[in-house]
């Protein structure tokens, strides 16, 4: 019932708009002043349990100024690996003499919708496909080249550029089917404590969203932003290195970017996402 | 050592005094406005310095500014290491004298606009920005 | 850090004569400030974007000293009054003496 106590806490403060300086805001978030952003949804189904009725791009919980920074492409710095994945899109590498295009063709064509639906089940493979490892498919099958290392730069980037081109859809992964095991595995890791801290991802972003911790004010932990440009450190940032910088910040031995646990996790963290735009690159603090 | 009653109370007054002075820019950041100034008195007023009063990240920080009639201004961040951030000089065909910039602070700190105006005066502004740590070091 | 080195200027493609328009930039770059240790503890170089400028028709629209607190990444938006048609050309000077340069043309009419 703590939760509903919570609820109730936050419904008073939206009635009270003097004390609401932790709350969401109520923004818009329009793109380059043309593209109404849907950043604020109706939870899924499946989160009836958690007492959310409202999912909430992290957007809502930065201050103005880093919101303007996201709402013009000119201003978003994220854009700038944007543009350096489209060479890389358009250069040959590996031995089978290929680049990105010599497939796919453009990315504004051939890579629409796509960020919005990953990861995604792949029925060749057998397997649940996150973004970067279908890029690195692509990289070391198909072009005989190298893969990008998971939570590089170069990767980043190329997530972005392909992000870029679903912006404005709405994230719609599946979560039932073959991929529904993993599903409810991402589920049990979203609800494990972990670290010195004994912190879960529900500790701060389901029970506590909206509230200061220290200095900072807690998201719901949504990814639909992703990659983001972080303030912080001034480059993008994937969204396994942000799961690694979480558990970390629990004080705890983290998983590996890549890794069988973090893929889980981002099915089921994307799937809380369902319904919100896909903003990536998106611009937080 | 013994203070007198007289000396106790001027003492006090000494720290009343130092309290209630304004915040001064730290040694570099002086000699910094100094440089650019010559010495010349610096006046309150005249120029529009927008900074957020609390910084998401210390390491992107907007600031603008603006000085009508100024030919060029100096940018301080009176707490950093090397208080010096940017120096704008405006040409003959700059559409106003305003800029805007991101940058780094190291903690909560003052910045310091110094505006030299076309008559060669000076005026200056100054904002607090508070640096936050963030939630549990991510 | 002369690679990878990326300018952006954001401006409009006309204007009429004697308008002031508005000019956003960014240029891609780390700007390491010198305050900054390596995972050995040894003090990392500065590297940074010293000097940024802007003329139009070879007058000067601003001029920019720049130091190590500009963040990565610089960003710079200002003003240009355009007395007819030409062209804009940005110029940012890195410490290991590399120049990037951007030109935009502005029609007026």
């Amino acid at each position: 019932m703590k939760f509903k106590a919570l609820t109730a806490v936050a419904a008073l403060m939206v009635a009270m708009p003097a004390i609401t300086l932790a709350d969401p805001d109520d923004d818009t978030l329009v793109l380059n002043g043309e593209t109404e952003m849907v950043t604020k949804a109706a939870a899924p189904a499946h989160m009836e349990e958690t007492g959310i009725d409202t999912v909430m791009s992290g957007w809502h919980f930065r201050n103005d100024d880093t919101q303007a920074m996201q709402a013009d492409d000119f201003d978003n710095p994220g854009m700038l690996a944007v543009e350096s994945a489209i060479e890389a899109w358009n250069t040959v590498e590996g031995e089978a003499g290929k680049s990105c295009a010599s497939c796919h063709g453009a990315a504004e064509d051939s890579m629409k919708g796509i960020r919005a639906v990953y990861p995604k089940w792949n029925e060749t493979a057998g397997e649940l496909r996150t973004l970067a490892m279908q890029v690195n498919d692509c990289r070391t099958n198909q072009m005989k080249a190298e893969p990008y290392k998971y939570d590089s730069g170069p990767m980043a980037a190329m997530e972005a550029l392909i992000s870029v081109q679903s912006r404005g859809m709405p994230v719609n992964v599946a979560i039932d089917g073959p991929v529904q095991a993993i599903w409810e595995k991402g589920k049990e890791l979203y609800y494990t404590r972990t670290g010195i801290l004994e912190l879960s991802c529900a500790s701060c972003h389901e029970e506590n969203y909206g509230n200061m911790i220290r200095a900072d004010h807690l998201s719901q932990g949504q990814i639909n932003g992703f990659p983001t440009y972080r303030l912080k450190n001034a480059k993008l940032n994937t969204v396994h290195g942000r799961f690694k910088g979480c558990v970390r910040d629990t004080r705890a031995e983290t998983y590996k970017p890549g890794s069988e646990e973090f893929i889980a996790l981002e099915l089921y963290v994307a799937s809380r996402g369902n319904g919100l735009s896909v903003e990536g690159p998106s611009v937080r603090n | 050592m013994d203070f007198t009653r007289r000396e106790t109370l001027a003492l006090g007054a000494g720290a009343v005094a130092l309290t209630v002075l304004p915040f001064r820019v730290n040694a570099a950041a002086e000699d910094a406005i100094a440089a650019f100034t010559g010495g010349a008195a610096v006046a309150d007023g005249g120029v529009n310095l927008t900074a957020p009063e609390i910084a998401e990240n210390g390491n992107t920080v907007p600031i603008s500014v603006s000085a009508e009639g100024a030919t060029a201004i100096m940018l301080l961040a009176a707490g950093n290491p090397t208080p010096g951030v940017a120096t704008y000089t405006f040409g003959e065909l700059a559409g106003s004298a305003a800029a805007s910039t991101r940058i780094r602070l190291a903690g909560t700190q003052d910045v310091v606009a110094v505006a030299k105006m076309a008559d060669g005066s000076f005026a200056q502004a100054r904002s607090t920005v508070k640096v936050t740590i963030g939630g549990c070091g991510g | 850090m002369a690679d990878g080195v990326k300018p952006r200027v954001k401006a409009p493609k006309s204007a009429s004569a004697g308008e002031v328009v508005t000019l956003k930039t960014l240029i891609s770059h780390n700007m390491e400030s010198g305050q900054r240790k390596d995972k050995s503890g040894n003090p990392i170089p500065r590297s940074i974007i010293n000097r940024f400028t802007c003329e139009f028709n070879g007058a000067s629209v601003i001029d920019v000293k720049m130091e190590p607190a500009i963040s990565t990444n610089p960003y710079f938006e200002f003003e240009a009054k355009i007395p007819e048609a030409g062209d804009l050309k940005f110029t940012w000077y890195d410490d290991d003496g590399s120049v990037y340069e951007e030109t935009k043309s502005i029609k007026v009419g």
